[in-house]
């Protein structure tokens, strides 16, 4: 009894009980306590927690993507100019007192720009992602336990489906149907899924022949809810390692689509359009308008790597 | 032996196939009615029909999907609608610009990431060892554009060392094109580095910490030698499976690097496809990404297992 609630509580635990890379101090908290069952989930979350509010990676990218997460929802209240009609005469302008990041070709504010382009990227990219988790891990659990048929099916297309890199299959699938925040959602969202769901599998395979899952099928439940009830709590941590990456990878995807003219397009504000605008000004030596724009999808993509990278650390391992 | 490359290339063969089911529907059946497409909405009925007929879009799906791959094994990849022309007129010249700037982006690379891997971790811990990968590991995130606007801004036009198009004047010479040539390379080297050095560092790692290494040590052989003949050896090997996958991501990656570069190699033509929904060209291109990445991969396994004597012996019992 005890030893099935210590792994329920531990994702991070391997079946053996044995304590893989947790720091010291919780692993001899744990086996401690597993003779008195004092260990609940909840202590182990707080002290997961705790762990990751102390390393400074996991701070530099929550602070970065916090900072964009504002912008992207409140931005448009705090720009010094109007990020979409700028003032015709003051183009081009190199970045001053003024204009801090400079002006566009059409005398737009880049700062204004760059502060509000957050928003509508960040709003495709997360939905995608969590359209692609949510598939991705049913489909993952349902593959891993079943196994059979689908699952050979299944891997075959998420072999094919990887034999193209995803911005090429995005671009694939936008060009005939056009593109819309909502197609963006749906394709980079059950691409994602595909890859989620190889992952997912790949941690349930290692569930399915824990005792706790015997001992629910001689309990008569049934295969529904063993795969979500059972299964699933077990491999949460994989899963939201898995999402904070796809997450970094969606904006890489999302970006270089509207680089390209297929994704974000304008007038609305968004940093690969501007980019792709301003790139063709860059000889002529105007380089704030494409670099400033550069350097958010940067520090963005670099913020939810550093996250995704903590997350990790603690998590698995 | 001979009945493992056999399944290998069995599989490859399935996954291509699935690869043409993939893009035959993205491009052939999304797009919908593509007579009206190209001619409009006010055009008469009779007449788009008369398009579809000549296109071969009103045939059933299972024809049409059998005529485009009987062709595409033939040589015969469809008339481009936008040049009213082959194909394959384009592509393959198209296909040879891209994989000349590939393979310089690849001489670059492979030698610079192994050394890099390998010298990280011989100072596993070491600031060192932390400033290799945290550099590899974030430009490995970044979009190419974001790094190849960086590296335009920097090298191009502030200290004017590079071109800022990789087109040389028709002509050139070998050298001056390699000059033209060299900065969209680099940026393919930035994002393909993190990757093969992670790999390579691992794989020394891993030699480093083995049985046959620590002999080797005691019995007194010099470090150079160790490294040299008893580490290398053994870490460089699943680095070659790496590289070969990269090197499909490389060809992927060049839609972005050839548009900002403004190169007229796959990436940009099946950009400008895109562009002008010439479905038969965008299909054909990414078809042939998809196979570049599958014969990649099946090249580096097979040459995994010649070149891995566990593997070669094993299989010849």
């Amino acid at each position: 009894m005890a030893d099935e609630e210590l792994r329920d509580a531990l994702p991070g635990l391997s079946p053996g009980g044995a304590v893989v890379g947790l720091p010291p101090a919780t692993a001899d908290g744990a086996v401690g306590a597993a003779g008195a069952v004092d260990v609940s989930a909840r202590r182990i979350h707080r002290e997961q927690l705790r762990l990751l509010l102390r390393s400074a990676p996991f701070i530099v990218g929550m602070v970065l993507f916090l900072w964009w997460l504002v912008c992207a929802i409140f931005g448009q209240f705090f720009v010094p100019y109007n990020p979409v009609n700028g003032n015709l005469i003051q183009f081009n302008l190199a970045p001053s007192g003024a204009h801090w990041f400079g002006t566009d070709s059409l005398g737009r504010d880049v700062l204004s720009r760059v502060i509000v382009g957050s928003r509508e990227i960040l709003i495709v990219a997360v939905l995608a992602t969590v359209l692609a988790t949510a598939a991705g891990t049913a489909l993952g659990l349902v593959m891993g336990y079943f196994r059979g048929l689908i699952d050979n099916v299944v891997g075959r297309i998420v072999d094919a489906v990887l034999s193209l890199p995803v911005v090429i299959l995005a671009f694939l699938f936008v060009v005939p149907v056009g593109p819309s925040a909502r197609t963006l959602i749906l394709i980079i969202g059950l691409v994602f899924a595909l890859l989620i769901a190889r992952t997912v599998r790949t941690a349930v395979l290692q569930e399915r022949d824990q005792d706790y899952i015997a001992a629910a099928r001689l309990r008569d439940e049934s295969g529904a809810h063993i795969m979500f009830v059972e299964i699933l709590p077990n491999v949460a941590g994989p899963i939201l390692v898995e999402f904070t990456v796809r997450l970094g990878y969606a904006i890489f995807a999302i970006a270089t689509l509207s680089f390209l003219g297929f994704g974000i397009t304008p007038p609305t504000p968004d940093w690969g359009a501007d980019i792709a605008n301003s790139a063709q000004y860059l000889a002529a030596g105007y380089w704030w308008e494409t670099l400033f724009p550069a350097l958010a999808i940067a520090s963005l993509v670099v913020a939810i790597n550093l996250i995704g990278d903590s997350i990790e650390a603690v998590l698995i391992r | 032996m001979t009945g493992y490359l056999l399944k290998r290339l069995g599989l490859t063969v399935l996954t291509l196939i699935l690869l043409s089911l993939i893009i035959f529907l993205a491009g052939q059946v999304l797009p919908g009615n593509p007579g009206r497409e190209i001619l409009g909405p006010f055009a008469q009925n009779s007449a788009v029909q008369a398009l579809n007929h000549s296109l071969g879009v009103d045939r059933p799906l299972v024809v049409q999907y059998w005529s485009w791959v009987s062709g595409a094994v033939h040589g015969n990849l469809g008339t481009s609608s936008q040049f009213r022309a082959p194909v394959s007129s384009f592509l393959f010249p198209a296909l040879g610009r891209s994989l000349k700037l590939a393979l310089l982006a690849f001489l670059l690379v492979v030698p610079l990431s192994i050394v890099g891997g390998v010298v990280a971790a011989l100072n596993r811990g070491r600031p060192v060892d932390r400033a290799i990968s945290v550099t590899g590991l974030s430009l490995a995130t970044l979009p190419e554009f974001v790094t190849g606007v960086v590296l335009i801004v920097v090298f191009a036009i502030e200290l004017k060392w590079l071109p800022v198009t990789a087109s040389a004047p028709p002509g050139s010479s070998v050298p001056t094109q390699i000059r033209y040539l060299l900065l969209p390379a680099i940026v393919l080297v930035l994002v393909l580095f993190g990757y093969i050095m992670r790999m390579a560092r691992a794989g020394t790692i891993e030699a480093l910490d083995s049985d046959y290494v620590r002999t080797a040590t005691l019995k007194g052989l010099p470090r150079s030698v160790v490294i040299r003949r008893h580490v290398l050896r053994n870490a460089l090997l699943p680095t070659i499976t790496v590289i070969a996958t990269q090197t499909g991501y490389l060809i992927g990656g060049l839609v972005v690097v050839e548009t900002l570069f403004n190169y007229p190699g796959l990436g940009r033509l099946i950009l400008t496809a895109a562009n002008n929904k010439d479905f038969a060209m965008l299909e054909a291109g990414v078809l042939t990404i998809g196979v570049v990445y599958l014969v990649a991969t099946l090249v580096a396994d097979i040459l995994y297992t010649q070149l891995n004597p566990r593997i070669r012996l094993q299989a010849a019992d």
